[in-house]
């Protein structure tokens, strides 16, 4: 890798390595400490390799400036004396660790602890997420207010705002106990999904970015499988569903960078790689006794990655969609379930269901409408499909819906109306 | 918006239908309580088993059944969010169980813990 590339390449997967372990050390009281050492070793970095030329060890020689940086801040002014020092001279038993631990333990578990205190119900999911592309991915701000379509100042209030109240409530950076996990995990399967869905439906412009907030989500999910304690089923469901959805990358966005459905997908980009990783985890996920709505997505994902259209497919996706809604409604999920009805059981069925949703405010039940009465009232298929196009909000969505009728009006040998 | 529980009152599908049926009465319900959902109108939902099942009466005598007259038999309840008994009552007209005669859906509001003096 050549010079240039290797410390923004070293700052994505080290920084937050370093800052995990130093925040872990010093705590969330010196949280902005921890980030300073953490910033200011890759700025030496900076400067001593580019009139060095890059050392064979990249990493172990961040490391080491950075545990030397830690040591002289530690040694450094009213920090020792009133706070260390004393328990220095008060604890003769144990020896005094002034070393800052690298190992690939401690740079593990501390990350997972920074997972769990970061993603903590005291504060809100959005400063959740920040922070945790901040700490755990190593993102840059002005990446995350890209990622969140804001703007610096914004994202920079929301995680001071976010670090003053973990210090308040006095979060500590610690495994929660084996009564508490499965409660916290609940959250941090949460921020992670959000983040996963920010960088999947997000209308930002930025592909790579993006796909980078895809894998960011990702990445935490599979730390979380790989250590005992957070490998559970649900875990793992999350992981399988976000393989599922990701195996679709490369076919979601045309040349244009615009939005390409579902059905209209070229089905040679579906990466199977990635869906057979999809169906190692939903195996895994496959044991305990628990059912979460993370297994019922993960076991619709799946369905979605097979292409042939069979009843089999619909069906199944269709009851997995019944239990999902019990367990976890959403407007989407009422939406896609009725879609699904409508291959299992029938369009006809599907439009009684379908009107009594009455989501009026959204395009999407529209546009749904539109697709159920095509071929059965041209009429209220178009009436429907232009309710959407006067709810849809981007543009490729008000084409999507101008195509739909102009279609309708064609077969019928009409006049094409505005 | 109050809940209801709706409660299914028919004898035992074992008794009377092929595995084959039942299969069928499955989705037919399951589409129902789905279709419940997806207009963010369920609460909860639990079949009754009919094995294993007993009756303790007033004398603390235990026995297998009967449970009352055959087709009032309680087979299972799910619990709805409705504005009003009629529009939960419309909920229920949509169970398979209705498909067999003499079989019936009971619509009972659910108490709120104010309610109760």
């Amino acid at each position: 890798m050549k010079d240039q590339e290797l410390i923004p390449h070293l700052f994505r997967t080290e920084y937050r390595k370093i800052v995990a372990v130093l925040c872990k050390r010093f705590g969330f009281e010196q949280i902005e400490t921890a980030e300073d050492i953490a910033s200011e070793t890759f700025l030496t970095a900076a400067q001593n390799w580019s009139y060095n030329g890059a050392p064979p060890n990249p990493a172990a020689w961040l490391y080491n400036v950075a545990k030397n940086k830690a040591k002289n801040y530690l040694q450094r002014g009213s920090t020792f004396e009133t706070k260390v020092a004393p328990r220095i001279i008060n604890d003769t038993d144990t020896s005094y660790e002034n070393d800052l631990d690298l190992s690939p333990q401690n740079i593990n578990d501390s990350q997972l602890q920074m997972m769990f205190a970061i993603c903590h119900p005291v504060i809100q999911p959005e400063a959740q997420i920040g922070l945790s592309l901040r700490i755990l991915c190593g993102f840059g701000i002005e990446e995350i207010a890209e990622a969140f379509l804001s703007n610096k100042e914004t994202i920079n209030k929301r995680l001071f705002r976010a670090k003053e109240k973990l210090r308040e409530e006095k979060i500590k950076i610690e495994f929660p106990g084996p009564t508490e996990i499965e409660n916290r995990l609940e959250t941090v399967l949460t921020t992670i999904y959000l983040l996963f869905s920010e960088g999947y439906y997000s209308v930002s412009q930025n592909q790579t970015l993006r796909k980078d907030l895809c894998l960011e989500a990702m990445r935490l999910c599979t730390m979380l499988t790989e250590n005992e304690p957070t490998n559970l089923p649900q875990v793992n469901a999350l992981l399988s569903l976000m393989y599922f959805h990701s195996s679709r990358f490369d076919a979601r966005i045309n040349k244009n960078g615009e939005m390409v459905l579902y059905g209209e997908q070229d089905t040679s980009l579906w990466s199977n790689e990635l869906i057979a990783k999809g169906v190692y985890y939903f195996h895994k996920a496959a044991s305990g006794n628990k059912l979460s709505k993370y297994h019922l997505e993960a076991g619709i994902a799946y369905w979605n990655t097979q292409k042939d259209d069979t009843k089999e497919k619909w069906e199944n996706m269709l009851q997995l969609y019944n239990r999902l809604l019990q367990i976890a409604y959403s407007p989407v999920a009422a939406l896609n379930r009725t879609y699904a009805l409508a291959k299992a059981n029938g369009k006809e069925e599907a439009i009684i269901e379908a009107e009594k949703l009455k989501l009026a405010n959204n395009q999407f039940y529209f546009a749904l409408l539109g697709e159920l009465y095509t071929g059965i009232d041209r009429e209220k298929a178009i009436e429907n499909f232009k309710a959407a196009l006067s709810l849809a909000k981007t543009a490729a969505d008000k084409q999507a819906m101008q195509r739909k009728m102009d279609e309708l009006r064609k077969n019928s040998g009409s006049i094409n109306l505005p | 918006m109050d809940e209801y529980a709706l409660i299914m009152r028919h004898e035992d599908g074992s008794k009377i239908a092929s595995p084959e049926q039942m299969e069928i009465w499955m989705k037919a319900t399951m589409d129902w309580i789905g279709g419940i959902a997806a207009q963010n109108k369920f609460v909860s939902g639990t079949g009754l088993l009919f094995d294993d099942a007993k009756v303790v009466h007033h004398d603390k005598m235990v026995t297998n059944g009967p449970f009352g007259e055959i087709k009032e038999t309680i087979g299972g309840l799910i619990v709805v969010k409705a504005d009003s008994v009629e529009e939960a009552a419309e909920f229920a007209k949509g169970c398979p169980v209705l498909g067999g005669e003499g079989n019936t859906m009971e619509v009972r509001k659910i108490a709120r813990r104010h309610d109760a003096q």
